[in-house]
């Protein structure tokens, strides 16, 4: 099992997949001229609108002609598409296809705003705050999985942050109401942890049982008391507040640095995680608890303790995700109000590779198909917004399917460990 | 007494076992007794805890704590007594309502006193289609996460062919019906089947992502395509009359013809699992797809096969929840067989008696939740935590064994064990 992952690391990129890369680059080359660039009329012209909101906006509407900004857009795709069959982009393959992908929808985005005018800053600004609760999810799992416990407790924990959150929150004030939540989310953790860890339960099954669990105490509780009483469902929500000189940013400033506590701490987290994982002694004893804790036992790292640890701060860090909904955005507790995020974010943790900025990336991916499916109707375009909802599972079930390149998953995840 | 020693069980002596039968001659009695122990007791265990949650969060219990200790615990106990007899009550009916029924022998009475009974059948009948779906995963080694969205599909396609095929009589419309609904959870079963045998993308993940695409399809769907002209809600058309499953009663009896069609596909899956070739080799390749690839199986095929079957199963249960209850599809009508569903596969220990039989107690608490909510103001998702809590003593035994110190058994049963490769 294990030399088979060390041997998946070197694994190049095999020239059927080149092959089959440059054909979907000039597949999408095509799509951007047939479906797009022949459906908008000559003289069209789109128009973004670059005000993020909230601020003043100090940039000009940016104003392109439809028709031949699509038909730069497809040629560009097609020319790398050429090359890559040509050629092959060799290990950089991925980076190329993130481009044409990046090509693509921005011209569906010309399109789409073809002879009306689409606000670009609020389509980005929507996007990142709809990225956090899936990205901080998506941390959570990482910190669980690289050592080797797999989490699809996730939502179960964001549900439980949420409404501890918010209980609390209402009755004392927000930051008591974040720790709470974040509380919670230890003990979920913790749960997590006895069962998989000590009891050596399917962490599967263990993950479902929090889910159930979490699901059926947050309903009875808000159907018991919180929907009852609205002074105990009230928390106050923390403000944005604009960061001193960074926020002055045009365009990106608004959009990045004038927002609140969640999302400065999800940047936050994410360096720390990132350096805590790959540049640390404590990130390297965690990832060989998961790759391999027979060896990191011999070599006196302790197995047990440091899962428990992950769990932990995995728990932590899943209802701190939730505690936005409740206490980053909405205000006020609703039954099941996650609304499956914690999935997505699972999801954005294998299309991420078990890597911090990778989840990020993938939240800001599944957070921008999101926002855009909200406008789709604002734009009046016939396609049906639920597929594009639909777009970031599709995704991560190609991404799983290996076609992009297989993911690296932990090579112990889901085995309990046991010392001999 | 002394210890025997723990033996582990190599993959060629369950293979032989399996063969010659000797290990259920062997066992006889005793191992009935040991299967049934560690399920009853997690569920009592399970009505104890939820008893004490309901007794922490109703206010009238602080009251009377604030009088005296006594009074305190005699309003706690009174509190979880009326819970509970509400909740067996409202799903088995009350015995003296049934017996002054049937002493004025009014036949409109006698229906609503049996009506509890009968309505705790009708729940119970998606749970076993549902539980046997996965517990038919379990036993071929693969994890169906995503019975919920087989569910959506299979009511979707059983919806679809209950209005839009028209003129067939029913002998023949309800089969075809039923037919569409096991298709398309098939379907929706078979792609992440494919993609585990083909590509290794693990069924859990693929699964869910499976769900959630499901529920935005049917979301378009009910906004789109099957919307119901003349309505402004996301609701389907109603199916034919020839389309729905009969009904033996007056109203208000739901009670319908799936409950007897789940026990015979119940019936059917036992037969496919323990007495045909391709149930063997499913069994085999799931309990060890190492030993099952050298006797010569092929372990994708039975991949691919277990999670069609799989599929099939749970879009049945959409299947019968439409042509049998609701006669239309409304958005979200599944609401939690999907993950009630793995409770139940490892509750009846992914056996089809086994199914079935959880799935009677886990309709009659579901049933009973609705009139206990409605008598006494407890919400009704306390049958999640019941349903929870008692998954996890099932899935960690070794913890009601602590809690009865009960001794381990010399031979373990041999549990879930799904890797993640």
């Amino acid at each position: 099992m294990t030399t088979q992952a060390f041997h998946k690391k070197i694994e190049t990129i095999s020239p059927t997949r080149e092959r089959i890369m440059g054909v979907v680059f000039l597949a999408l080359a095509f799509s951007i001229y047939f479906f797009f660039s022949r459906d908008v009329a000559s003289d069209q012209i789109t128009k973004f609108e670059l005000t993020p909101g909230g601020l003043t906006s100090v940039l000009p509407t940016w104003v392109l002609p439809s028709m031949g900004t699509l038909n730069i857009l497809a040629i560009a795709a097609a020319i790398l598409g050429g090359v890559q069959l040509a050629k092959g982009f060799k290990r950089y393959t991925n980076w190329v296809l993130a481009v044409v992908v990046a090509l693509f929808v921005f011209g569906f985005l010309v399109w789409a705003a073809a002879g009306k005018s689409l606000n670009l800053g609020g389509l980005l600004s929507t996007t990142l705050s709809k990225a956090v609760p899936i990205t901080l999810g998506a941390l959570s799992g990482i910190l669980c999985e690289r050592a080797g416990v797999i989490n699809i407790a996730i939502e179960g924990m964001m549900l439980a942050g949420a409404m501890v959150g918010a209980l609390v929150g209402s009755l004392t004030n927000n930051w008591l109401g974040l720790l709470s939540a974040v509380a919670v989310g230890a003990l979920m953790g913790l749960l997590l942890g006895v069962l998989s860890i000590k009891y050596k339960t399917n962490q599967i099954i263990a993950g479902t049982v929090i889910n159930i669990l979490s699901t059926g105490l947050t309903s009875y509780i808000s159907a018991k008391f919180m929907q009852r009483y609205m002074e105990i469902n009230n928390p106050q929500i923390f403000k944005s507040f604009p960061i001193p000189g960074l926020a002055d940013i045009p365009f990106f400033g608004p959009i990045f640095f004038n927002n609140n506590l969640f999302i400065y701490a999800m940047f936050l987290f994410l360096i720390l995680l990132h350096v805590g994982l790959f540049y640390t002694r404590w990130g390297l004893r965690m990832r060989s608890v998961g790759e391999h804790p027979k060896a990191a036992d011999t070599l006196g790292i302790n197995v047990i303790r440091t899962r428990y640890l992950s769990v932990l701060l995995g728990g932590m860090m899943a209802s701190f995700a939730g505690a936005y909904f409740t206490l980053g955005s909405v205000g006020r507790f609703d039954e099941v109000m996650t609304a499956g995020r914690g999935f997505i974010g699972l999801a954005a943790m294998i299309f991420g590779n078990w890597m911090p900025f990778g989840a990020f990336g993938a939240g800001l991916l599944f957070g921008f198909a999101d926002s855009l499916a909200s406008r789709l109707a604002i734009l009046q375009i016939e396609i049906p917004s639920q597929f594009l909802l639909m777009a970031p599972y599709v995704a991560t079930m190609i991404v799983l399917a290996g076609v992009v390149g297989r993911g690296q998953a932990p090579a112990s995840e889901g085995i309990p460990y046991e010392k001999e | 007494m002394d210890k025997k020693p723990v033996n582990k069980q190599d993959a060629g002596k369950v293979l032989l076992e399996e063969i010659s039968g000797a290990a259920q001659e062997q066992q006889g009695k005793t191992r009935i007794g040991r299967i049934l122990l560690i399920p009853v007791l997690a569920v009592f265990t399970g009505l104890v805890i939820g008893g004490i949650f309901i007794v922490v969060t109703t206010e009238s219990v602080y009251a009377a704590f604030g009088q005296s200790f006594g009074a305190g615990l005699s309003e706690a106990l009174r509190t979880v007594w009326n819970s509970y007899v509400a909740l067996f009550t409202g799903s088995l009916g009350s015995p003296t309502r049934i017996i002054t029924a049937l002493q004025s022998g009014d036949p409109l009475e006698v229906r609503r006193a049996f009506n509890p009974i009968l309505e705790s059948l009708v729940a119970s009948t998606p749970y076993i289609f549902a539980g046997l779906s996965v517990a038919l995963g379990f036993r071929a080694g693969v994890f169906n996460i995503g019975a919920e969205g087989q569910i959506f599909i299979g009511a979707a396609t059983a919806t679809f062919v209950g209005y839009a095929v028209k003129g067939l009589p029913a002998i023949i419309h309800i089969p075809l019906a039923l037919l569409a609904g096991a298709a398309g959870g098939a379907i929706w079963g078979l792609i992440p089947g494919w993609l585990k045998a083909k590509t290794g993308g693990h069924e859990v993940i693929n699964t869910i992502m499976m769900n959630y695409i499901a529920f935005r399809l049917s979301d378009w769907l009910l906004t789109g395509p099957m919307k119901r002209p003349e309505s402004f809600n996301p609701v389907s058309p109603t199916i034919l009359d020839s389309a729905k499953l009969p009904r033996f009663f007056d109203d208000p009896i739901r009670f319908h013809m799936g409950f007897f069609i789940a026990l015979a596909i119940a019936w059917v899956v036992y037969w496919f699992l323990f007495k045909t070739t391709w149930g063997f080799e499913l069994r085999t390749v799931g309990s060890n797809p190492f030993a099952g690839r050298y006797a010569g199986m092929n372990v994708a095929r039975n991949t691919i096969l277990a999670m069609t079957l799989a599929g099939a199963l749970a879009g049945l249960a959409g299947a019968n929840e439409v042509l049998g209850v609701n006669h239309n599809l409304a958005m979200a009508f599944s609401s939690g067989y999907g993950f009630d569903s793995i409770a139940l596969a490892l509750l009846g220990n992914s056996h089809p008696l086994g199914v079935v039989l959880a799935s009677l107690l886990f309709g009659t608490l579901r049933n009973g939740a609705t009139p206990m909510q409605v008598s006494l103001g407890i919400p009704n998702d306390i049958i999640s935590v019941l349903q929870a809590v008692i998954l996890m003593f099932i899935a960690a035994p070794a913890i009601i064994r602590t809690i009865y110190r009960l001794k381990q058994p010399a031979q373990e049963q041999p549990g879930i064990h799904l890797s993640m490769k």
